[in-house]
């Protein structure tokens, strides 16, 4: 197989700018929000990951596809991205756990990718300019004519997204061992590591769709609620707001990760914006304010939560604080709530202690869960 | 939580002279740790024995101690100048172990000094074998199984129970000294026995072969807050089998799935936090099975080291200098990402290149030692290149090495016989890659070159898909732009692409540039475009995007010196970056050219801009042509780098490049031979008899018109490769025959030069304006002419010298500069013999000495240089106190301490096939790696210092060998009898002895190696050797010749005196330095004294 026998891919965002590479995955066309992910590893992880359901994913690591694709490593049960761009695809991949080449897995299902282009520019500029709309074409190669399809394409903002990613069914993730707990997991997007997370700490798993009511939510009997992450803008989750609004006044014990951080925000009264180009990595330091540890941790938003750092904010549920801090820029990264006696009621991050990519640093969130779940936060 | 206030000062100990595993690696880290203490406000005491160091220069820390880095005289500093603090985890082993023997002696605990960064339980327990162990299972990993053994009884109960192939690791020695793989019993006798000698603790580890395995290692942080990060994953491309300092290695790793990469982290930090390495960095290696993944922790190093220079370089993220900072009490968040300014350093770096290290080898230095690579490292340096993609990377990498059968070529037809091939590439060697590419070439599958090389099949498929571009280029109808981005998007070089289209490289570049494809400029940045850079860190790539920012000052390109190799290593660099200081200083913007990873000039801090680039001509010409579209260029300085940067000037200046300094004509003046003889004819200069020749047979008449003995060597070289002694026809033939590698003919011409015997050679820096000349030293060899001046000891001021003797070297070299057009630095070599002053040879460049010069004469040299070649006069830097008001280093006052060079050899570094030393003989082609300074008040005690810091510490009393060469009895008398009043027992052979006993020194004889033991089991000398019952050998060798023959019994002593580390001299001169330098011990203790401390008495004040 030879580097110049790929059909040609152009890539054009909305501001005009385009890239001309070659086709990589499927062919055909594909819209989406082009953003940039940092991490060296996880490609798999990432692909899989409902967070970036509508999003065009740019890998900023230039070699993709080494360690083709496994039967464990997938977050979901599919490919989310809505197109892929990569600099240097791998040509056979290389591991023993590999079943298949991740340029078979994307052509399985249907992913337009585009390949050899200036992935650096491109991230230059979507960090100078911001993440925005985009498309990918095998077929229309003229620049000006695709970029007229990019334009009529919805905007990341006011997008609801969740719905389109959230299971249909309920189902159960049993614990690990002796079971301890019993959660409902909101599903606006989750990835299988975090059931899984919870599960090994014996905690069963109620996994249910995003539009779950109060009642089906209490029917479960949970010990604790958790919202998961997912794509979208959060200002357009009055669901699952109103939801956990509910569930806080009844006290149940909270935990929130990314969108569910965002959920938690909304609920308390804060507001919510989008990030000019959001963080997306494995390698992003968090500051924990109450321990002044760093964390690195792996992070996909696109929004963040708008709160004040190093003030109190209350509300009807109790204190509000900021807990974790972006090192990078300072963005609202983790959430806390206290009641009065100072214990903690519910807690959330922005980040990913599933950490699938990424690092295990913040595993303990989950062990912090479960101490808030018998009371001892 | 901000800096320590209970300290105010801190020691830091570097790691002496260059050796083969510890490089000037040390230097970058050790300067990084000197400037952040210094900011922070401590007074910084620093003891190196290293004058060819950055780290050394006085500027760098309150008190610079040029001294021995041995427990003696780091306890003298500790005691003169009393630090609160000891930080030995910047200098590699040589400063972790001086530390560990400071504590274990009580000293630390004697002067209330902290040992800072790691403590002694910490590095015990990482450098411990067993201890490291525990910890591993405790974390519930796996380490190769395996036994600690003492004795050779226990390792071969050991094998008994591991079974064969097996490792041998010796503990508590750098760079895998001792260590090796041994497939039957005669190898484990040998490698074990040798490793239980090379351990100072007499320990050596057996463990299980994980040959072939998949090899990684990361670099961790850690602050006293337990905030961890992984700097970088490096994989090497060469499995489990070969020295990581050997491999290629590739940033970051390339065949890990998250998964995989988080199991090794998550260890990673569990070891560093159990370790209990407080603060700093520290290297953990790991093995994985390609077959089923299982992890396997290989070992840690509880230190900054040679892979945390190269993860600084190809990650933009400085760990010395954060360890240092961490060190000294501030958290990773506190500290500031240089590169964005804007985010902390605690994160860990994330890169969207590739960046892949290749080692350089000096195997042709030693003909005779085994080029199979090893868990036994071998390599003296290596060169880095980054790229947007691992082909891409790796190609500039391997032309990087300036050898040209490192790189890939398809000039040649393929070879018709595979088998050969797979056979080659079954045997780690010194450019296996493009022995894999040829095989390739003949036709070999994937599944065959993973078969015999075990190489990842993903890098195995690079090579492929390079051999496959090589082959379209190679059937394309027309170099369309098409084809030519597609390669160049690969690596290939306009010469590697000239090659296959039958084409010149300059034709190749001409269609190239005129279809407008020239590589751009990306930016090192630590965090792959997420944050924008403020560093101009920058590499080539053919992409689209260019990042070189324009600019309005003047630019000043200064072209390095390339990997390290024996005769061209960190004293250019040390050169290059006094020029970059000086010219920021004066208002230009300085933009450094290098690719050697190891060095200071590719710190992104040394100059206002960094490109991390091969130094081809080609890679030159594109940076030279992307500054000029960012601004004014001043001028490239090719002048200071060595060799390397010397051999481009004619070429650049062909292609319109301005070269500051000493023109390229004016180069090409003193590297001629006819020219430069016209030079010296002008000057009415004597050189010794000599001619040219471009066949064997000129070379046959040349010689005898001169007379034998003669000295043959190539044009065009450093460090006298090649250059050989020859006392006979016969001995010229064969040494013609090893030049032109059998062929016959030469590129360049051979010189050949009348050997002048019995001479005192004499090394002189000088720097010339056009108008004045300033003589910036003038050094004395120690050793007669014919050892390489790199590998002779020497003094300066001249011991011997009289003041006519200098001022005739004075007129001598203003002579030469001024005939052959100097502007900049000129090293001239001189031998005086019988009151004439021969000149040998001159060159247009700043030399090797240039370090030591300055240090010892506390003069700039390379600044000043710098300054000059861009049209500073010598009287305005006097002006401007650069350069001393009056006089120079011909001048310097009598009070002025003697500086004594001595050169460091790799000997011990080697071993011929069979597993014997390689000759220790000292001769015209330089074979040393480093260097190191003694400095004091008279020569004895400056020599005995000197012997000190290159590990040869000269005996106080004992028994001494002696054997010399015939023509060597009459000087070795009066020595040896001084050696004898001083009360040591003489021991000699037969004709040695009868000489001395005639003479009146009582001499016991000694049975030769080829008589065998005595009726009554007298040993040899080569067994009393091995026994180490002696102290001193002085042994000179029948005629000098090329290195590498054994003879005879000269060989087996000195080989035996490399293997047992017992101080062995091979010239008489060294014999009486040496006797000077014992009286000088024994006179009374010596003192030590600071860089900043002599000054004074060098300026004459």
């Amino acid at each position: 197989m030879s580097q110049t026998a790929h059909n040609p891919a152009l890539l054009v965002l909305e501001d005009g700018r385009a890239f001309t590479g070659t086709s990589y995955g499927a062919t055909g066309e594909t819209f989406g929000e082009a953003v940039f992910t940092t991490g060296m590893t996880g490609y798999q992880e990432t692909l899989t990951d409902p967070s970036y359901h509508r999003q065009i994913v740019t890998q900023t690591a230039p070699h993709i596809g080494n360690t083709g694709v496994n039967d464990e490593d997938d977050e979901s049960q599919r490919i989310w991205v809505a197109g892929y761009v990569v600099r240097d695809p791998a040509r056979v991949p290389s591991n023993w756990r590999a079943t298949r080449s991740l340029d078979d897995q994307l052509k399985g299902q249907g992913i337009v990718g585009i390949a050899g282009i200036d992935t650096r520019a491109l991230t230059r500029h979507l960090r100078e300019r911001g993440a925005m709309r985009a498309g990918i074409s095998t077929e229309i190669l003229d620049p000006a004519a695709l970029l007229e399809k990019v334009l009529q394409q919805p905007p990341m903002v006011g997008a609801d997204l969740a719905s389109e990613v959230t299971t249909f069914e309920p189902y159960v993730i049993p614990a690990e061992g002796e079971k301890r707990f019993t959660v409902v997991a909101l599903d606006l997007g989750i990835k299988s590591m975090t059931p899984k997370r919870m599960a090994e700490r014996g905690i069963e798993v109620h996994v249910l769709p995003a539009t779950a009511t109060l009642e089906e939510v209490l029917a479960v009997n949970p010990d604790g609620i958790f919202m998961s992450n997912g794509p979208g803008d959060p200002e357009t989750t009055e669901h699952p707001t109103d939801l956990l609004k509910a569930l806080l006044q009844r006290g149940k014990p909270y935990f929130g990760i990314c969108f569910g951080n965002q959920v938690f925000g909304r609920a308390l009264g804060l507001g919510t914006f989008k990030l000019k180009y959001g963080h997306r990595g494995i390698n992003q330091p968090v500051l924990d304010r109450a321990t002044g540890k760093v964390e690195i941790t792996a992070q996909n938003h696109g929004f963040a939560v708008d709160a004040p750092i190093g003030e109190t904010v209350e509300t009807e549920y109790g204190t509000a604080e900021v807990s974790h801090v972006s090192l990078n820029d300072n963005v609202v990264e983790g959430l806390k709530l206290t009641g009065q006696d100072g214990r903690v009621l519910a807690f959330s991050v922005q980040y990913h202690p599933e950490a699938a990519a990424g690092p295990h640093d913040s595993a303990y969130l989950f062990d912090r869960f479960v101490e808030l779940m018998e009371g001892r936060a | 939580m901000p800096r320590r206030t209970d300290i105010e000062s801190v020691l830091v100990i570097g790691s002496g002279p260059i050796v083969i595993g510890q490089a000037c690696e040390f230097d970058y880290s050790g300067t990084q740790a000197c400037r952040v203490l210094r900011e922070e406000g401590f007074r910084v005491v620093l003891v190196n024995s290293n004058p060819a160091t950055i780290m050394t220069d006085p500027e760098f820390a309150d008190a610079t101690y040029v001294e021995p880095i041995t427990p003696e005289y780091v306890e003298k500093v500790i005691e003169k100048e009393r630090p609160n603090a000891l930080l030995a985890t910047l200098g590699g082993q040589t400063a972790l172990n001086a530390a560990i023997a400071l504590h274990d002696n009580g000293v630390l605990e004697k002067y209330g000094v902290e040992l800072i960064g790691a403590s002694v339980d910490a590095i015990q327990r990482g450098e411990n074998r067993q201890s490291f162990k525990q910890i591993v299972e405790k974390l519930g990993a796996e380490v190769a199984r395996s036994r600690i053994c003492h004795t050779l009884d226990d390792v071969f109960g050991a094998a008994a129970e591991l079974g064969y192939p097996l490792v041998v690791r010796p503990s508590f020695t750098m760079g895998g000294v001792g260590s090796g793989m041994a497939y039957d019993e005669a190898d484990l006798r040998r490698i074990a026995g040798a490793g239980l000698q090379a351990s100072p603790t007499t320990e050596v580890l057996i463990e299980e072969s994980i040959l072939g395995w998949k090899e990684y290692e990361l670099e961790v942080m850690r602050d006293k807050a337990d905030n961890v990060v992984i700097i970088c994953s490096i994989e090497n491309v060469d499995p489990m089998g070969v020295h990581t300092g050997d491999s290629v290695t590739v940033a970051p790793a390339m065949t890990l799935t998250d998964r995989e990469y988080q199991v090794m982290r998550d260890l990673a930090i569990g070891i560093i936090r159990e370790v209990g390495v407080d603060t700093g960095g520290c290297n953990i290696q790991f093995a994985v099975n390609p077959a089923d993944g299982r992890l396997i922790v290989i070992e840690m190093n509880p230190r900054v080291s040679r892979s945390s220079a190269l993860a600084s370089k190809a990650t933009g993220f400085p760990i010395a200098k954060i360890a240092a900072k961490v060190a000294i009490g501030y958290t990773l968040d506190e500290i500031p990402n240089d590169i964005t300014r804007q985010t902390p350093a605690s994160f860990e770096p994330t890169l969207d290149y590739v960046v892949v290290k290749v080692p350089r080898f000096a195997f042709e230095k030693f003909p005779a030692a085994d080029a199979t690579l090893t868990t036994h490292m071998k390599s003296v340096g290596e060169a880095m290149a980054i790229g947007r993609n691992y082909t891409e990377a790796l190609q500039k990498a391997l032309r990087s090495l300036e050898k040209p059968e490192a790189r890939f070529s398809w000039a040649s037809r393929p070879a018709t016989e595979l088998e050969p091939l797979l056979e080659a590439i079954k045997t780690p060697h010194d450019g296996r890659l493009r022995t894999i590419m040829d095989a390739i070439r003949a036709g070999a599958t994937p599944e065959q070159v993973f078969d015999a090389t075990k190489i990842d099949p993903w890098f195995v498929d690079q090579l492929y898909l390079i051999h496959e571009i090589a082959l379209q280029t190679a059937a394309a109808p027309r170099l369309t732009p098409e084809v030519l981005r597609l390669a160049k998007r690969h690596g290939f070089s306009d010469l590697q692409l000239a090659e296959i289209r039958g084409l010149t490289e300059d034709v190749v570049r001409g269609v190239r540039q005129a279809l407008g494809i020239r590589p751009v400029y990306k930016t090192v940045d630590t965090c792959a475009a997420e944050f924008k850079a403020e560093t101009p860190y920058h590499y080539s790539s053919y992409d689209e995007e260019t990042e070189v920012a324009p600019r309005t000052e003047p630019a000043v390109l200064i072209l390095g010196s390339g990997p390290n190799r024996i005769g061209q290593g960190i004293e250019f660099d040390y050169s290059c970056v006094h020029a970059s200081m000086a010219l920021r200083e004066a208002g230009y913007c300085t933009v450094m050219v290098n690719c050697n990873p190891e060095t200071v000039s590719t710190d992104y801090d040394t100059s206002d801009r960094l490109y991390f680039e091969p130094l081809t001509c080609e890679d030159v010409l594109e940076i030279v042509y992307a500054e000029m579209q960012a601004g004014p260029v001043a001028g490239v300085i090719v002048q200071l780098g060595g060799q390397t940067p010397l051999g481009l000037a004619q070429r650049l200046a062909d292609a319109g490049v301005p070269i500051v300094g000493t023109s390229p004509e004016a180069i090409h003046l003193a590297e001629e031979r006819g020219a430069f003889g016209k030079v010296l004819a002008d000057a009415a200069l004597p050189a010794p008899k000599h001619g040219t020749a471009m066949s064997a047979d000129e070379a046959r008449e040349v010689a005898e018109e001169i007379g034998f003995p003669v000295l043959v060597r190539p044009s065009y070289v450093l460090g006298g490769r090649g250059m050989e002694i020859v006392y006979s026809e016969a001995e010229l033939t064969a040494a013609l025959g090893r030049l032109s590698g059998g062929t016959g003919s030469w590129e360049h011409p051979v010189l050949i030069d009348r050997f002048l015997d019995d001479a005192v050679e004499i090394d002189v820096d000088g720097l010339f304006d056009g108008d004045e000349l300033f003589l910036g030293g003038v050094m004395e060899h120690i050793e007669e002419a014919g050892v390489h001046s790199g590998d002779s000891s020497c003094a300066l001021p001249p011991i011997t010298l009289g003041n006519a003797d200098i001022e005739k070297i004075r007129q001598s070299t203003e002579a030469i500069a001024r005939g052959v057009g100097v502007r900049g630095l000129l090293n001239v070599q001189y031998a005086l013999a019988g009151d004439v002053l021969y000149v040998l040879e001159a060159n247009p460049r700043a030399s090797r000495t240039v370090p030591f010069v300055s240090k010892a004469t506390a003069t700039p040299l390379a600044k000043a240089a710098a300054r000059v070649m861009l049209g500073a006069t010598i009287a305005s830097l006097r002006d401007e106190g650069m350069l001393p008001a009056e006089g120079d280093g011909g001048t310097l006052p009598t009070s002025t301490p003697i500086a004594v060079k001595e050169a460091v050899m790799p000997f011990n570094r080697f071993r011929t096939v069979d597993g014997r030393s390689v000759d220790t003989v000292l001769g015209p082609e330089m074979r040393s790696t480093g260097e190191v300074m003694g400095i004091d008040d008279t020569f004895g005690t400056a020599f005995a210092k000197s012997q000190a810091g290159a590990s040869q510490p000269l005996p106080g009393a004992g028994k001494v060998f002696v054997s010399v060469a015939n023509r060597d009895k009459r000087h070795m008398i009066f020595p040896v009898k001084r050696l004898a009043d001083l009360g040591f027992e003489i021991y000699a052979t037969d004709g040695t002895a009868d000489v001395l006993r005639r003479n009146g020194v009582e001499a016991i004889t000694v049975r030769k190696n080829s008589q065998g033991p005595g009726p009554n089991g007298e040993p040899t000398i080569v067994q009393m050797v091995h026994d180490g019952e002696l102290d001193l050998i002085v042994n000179t060798p029948i005629g000098i010749t090329q290195g590498g023959s054994p003879r005879l019994d000269g060989y087996e002593i000195r080989s035996a005196a490399v293997a047992r580390n017992i101080p062995c001299i091979t010239t008489v001169q060294g014999l009486a330095a040496a006797v000077q330098g014992i009286e000088a011990q024994r006179a009374g203790d010596i003192g030590v004294r600071s860089l900043q401390d002599w000054v004074p008495r060098i300026r004459g004040v």
